[in-house]
């Protein structure tokens, strides 16, 4: 799905992605967690909305901002959300998902359920303010949270090291009195055990849990990201050829006998094709009706916004060639 | 006639204690005068009780934590009862996992909040003084304003309730006296509220809390302790996004929401000794976003002149938006231009405060430049 989205932007046809090369093994997390523990994203855990059954057209929906796309066209792709499978919808500012992971989790305590908050972020994001002020009121008012942090040594150009001096993220969670655990992020059977224990305390003990998962991010930031302006090719392919999660998760399969490269070649095939299948249909929808560019500001309409909607419903009808609305599916 | 203002080498009133509201005719002194009141049909069979405005938002939020288990009330100090009283006996009556304090840190507590709201949750935050709101900007902002819209509708954050102490108070310099609603009023998603008394604070508040979307309540802190109102003790709401005239007038309008309005008051009072007979319509905005442009048209198409005035300063203050939006719909009714009476472009001064906010003396020339012009 990544390669093809990928380059489906490089041929314009959407407006931006990101992949998640070389931290795959995050799936581990999602695959420890019950489907109604609530997931805040950053913009790189795509991997748990298609473990918990995010159809490969509602991706592509979303990334074409089409009329089936659950946002409504609002954000830019990649921004994905569902209700149903319990992934918040995500946004573009970093780490302001964190505390609102905190402020969720309580609510999930008072309610009495079992369940648990998840809230992703890179390390560059744990320099906000708002990594700090979450933590904290995590610790002093006992949410069942686990804090993953995808450790990816990079934050666009800038490396680690000068994101921060100490020693990771992890050394901040005994700063805030919070169980904190480093993982191999790149094998995802310590992730999925790392992240079972998490929940387990978070949820039995009502304890926020820091995980710091080390990892590389083998891609460019996004599709508006050339990486080769700050690193060197050699150092990523160094990375995919000694610590490529895919590969070692792969070769343990083999190892056990439940896979090998027959099976590799007949899935991958069968994958792309499904991936192309929906690609192809998510790019001859529509975009969703104009008239939806004025619902949800606020539960309903407020006066001005109606007044706004019938200006620019005479504009279009007074200028249809230039207010082209022929790709903007029908008003209800 | 009663000066608002001390003698000037005198220090102005440790409690910031304005004299003017204690007799103004705004303020509903009596049972009847107050159920007499069309909005509030709804308990006008019922008790009222003798409460200023902090005792009013206790009891609204009394109430809202009675009537709805998922609401919760939290912030900086709240839980011992809150630098001015507001949530006092709400942690005794409520519990510690209701009515709690959170670490010293607004972006934490407008996130968290947005999160409890994001889960279907009743979240009731405190920022101890609007002048501190400014680090969770960007989570009121970024996301609190936009988390239905961004979604889809997937999701919302409807629960969500600020509620902030703001407003000059006599020794507040420049961090405990701002009034920053044009910052927020600029945010499609948020609705912003300013009561101006008890009855009213009550009732806005409990609507603001069960309103569908995120609201910012800045309560105009001056009036916790000097306005004083029989209010009614039932469970009622008053509306949002709708202003209310205050007095029917054919010559003025002015404009003015929480504590400016008592200083309006006294300002009409002035200038009807230099202008007898001067009728003039006032009308408390009451929401900042969405505001009641109908009612405000309606009554400057009847009178034809305009005053706005407000505590935060003139450049960009609420007041130009108004103005414009009057002008764009009123503009060959206009028999003058419209006059904003507004702080100066200063940060809030200390020991300049009477110089810097448009007392009654500046809302009355105000009033005298729109009727001379």
């Amino acid at each position: 799905m990544d390669l093809i989205l990928y380059e489906a932007q490089r041929q314009g046809r959407i407006s931006f992605y990101m992949t998640n090369a070389g931290e795959e093994a995050y799936i581990g997390s999602a695959a420890a967690l019950e489907p109604e523990d609530e997931i805040f994203g950053q913009y790189r855990e795509a991997g748990t909305l298609l473990y918990r059954g995010f159809t490969l057209d509602q991706f592509m929906n979303q990334c074409y901002s089409n009329d089936m796309d659950l946002g409504k066209g609002r954000q830019m792709p990649v921004h994905y959300g569902s209700k149903a499978l319990h992934f918040q919808t995500i946004s573009s500012p970093l780490a302001t998902q964190l505390p609102q992971a905190s402020g969720a989790a309580y609510a999930i305590k008072r309610s009495g359920k079992k369940n648990c908050v998840m809230c992703y972020f890179g390390e560059g994001a744990a320099s906000e303010g708002d990594f700090h002020a979450a933590l904290n009121i995590a610790a002093t008012t006992s949410c069942p949270v686990i804090f993953f942090c995808r450790n990816n040594g990079f934050a666009i150009s800038t490396p680690a090291n000068e994101q921060y001096k100490g020693d990771g993220i992890a050394s901040r969670g005994v700063g805030y009195g919070m169980h904190t655990i480093r993982v191999d992020g790149n094998d995802v059977w310590a992730v999925y055990k790392a992240t079972q224990e998490a929940r387990k305390i978070a949820v039995e003990k009502h304890k926020p849990v820091l995980i710091e998962a080390m990892t590389y991010r083998v891609g460019h930031h996004s599709t508006s990201d050339d990486s080769s302006a700050y690193r060197s090719k050699k150092e990523v392919e160094d990375w995919k050829r000694h610590d490529n999660p895919m590969v070692r998760m792969r070769k343990w399969l083999e190892s056990k006998g439940w896979w090998d490269e027959a099976r590799e070649n007949a899935h991958k095939a069968t994958q792309r094709t499904a991936v192309l299948k929906s690609f192809a249909a998510a790019e001859k929808r529509k975009k969703p009706a104009v008239s939806e560019m004025f619902n949800d500001v606020y539960d309903k309409l407020t006066p001005n916004l109606i007044e706004q909607k019938k200006e620019l419903e005479e504009l279009i009808k007074k200028y249809p060639a230039h207010y082209d609305t022929s790709n903007y599916a029908k008003e209800n | 006639m009663k000066s608002h203002y001390a003698a000037a080498n005198s220090p102005p009133p440790a409690e910031g204690f304005l004299p003017g509201v204690a007799n103004s005719k705004l303020i509903k002194h009596t049972h009847h005068d107050a159920l007499r009141n069309p909005e509030l049909a709804g308990v006008a069979n019922g008790e009222t009780k003798k409460m200023n405005t902090f005792q009013a938002v206790n009891d609204a939020m009394s109430i809202a934590l009675a009537t709805d288990d998922t609401a919760c009330v939290f912030g900086e100090d709240v839980a011992f009862g809150g630098v001015f009283r507001c949530t006092m006996g709400l942690s005794e009556m409520f519990g510690r996992d209701r009515v709690f304090n959170t670490p010293l840190s607004e972006q934490a507590i407008a996130g968290f909040g947005i999160g409890m709201a994001a889960m279907g949750s009743t979240a009731i935050a405190e920022i101890q003084f609007a002048d501190y709101i400014f680090p969770a900007f960007d989570q009121l902002v970024n996301e609190a304003a936009k988390y239905r819209y961004r979604s889809g509708g997937e999701f919302n954050v409807g629960g969500l309730c600020i509620r902030t102490p703001c407003g000059a108070v006599g020794h507040g310099g420049h961090y405990h006296s701002q009034h920053p609603e044009a910052h927020f009023a600029h945010t499609p998603g948020l609705k912003v509220v300013v009561p101006r008394s008890p009855i009213q604070a009550k009732g806005l508040l409990l609507a603001s809390i069960r309103d569908r979307n995120p609201v910012i309540f800045m309560e105009p802190k001056i009036l916790y302790r000097a306005a004083v109102e029989m209010v009614p003790v039932g469970d009622y709401e008053l509306p949002l996004g709708k202003a209310e005239v205050l007095t029917q007038g054919t010559d003025l309008t002015i404009v003015g929401w929480g504590a400016q309005l008592y200083v309006l008051e006294n300002a009409i009072q002035l200038a009807q000794k230099k202008m007898p007979g001067l009728s003039v319509e006032l009308i408390d905005l009451r929401s900042i976003l969405p505001w009641d442009v109908e009612t405000v048209c309606n009554s400057v198409n009847k009178t034809g002149r305009l005053l706005i005035a407000h505590e935060a300063p003139k450049t960009q203050g609420f007041a130009a938006e108004i103005a414009t939006t009057v002008m764009e719909r009123c503009f060959l009714r206009l028999e003058a231009p419209i006059q904003r009476m507004c702080s100066y472009d200063t940060p809030f001064p200390l020991v300049f405060e009477k110089f810097h906010v448009p007392d009654m003396i500046r809302c009355a020339e105000g009033i005298e430049k729109a009727m001379k012009f």
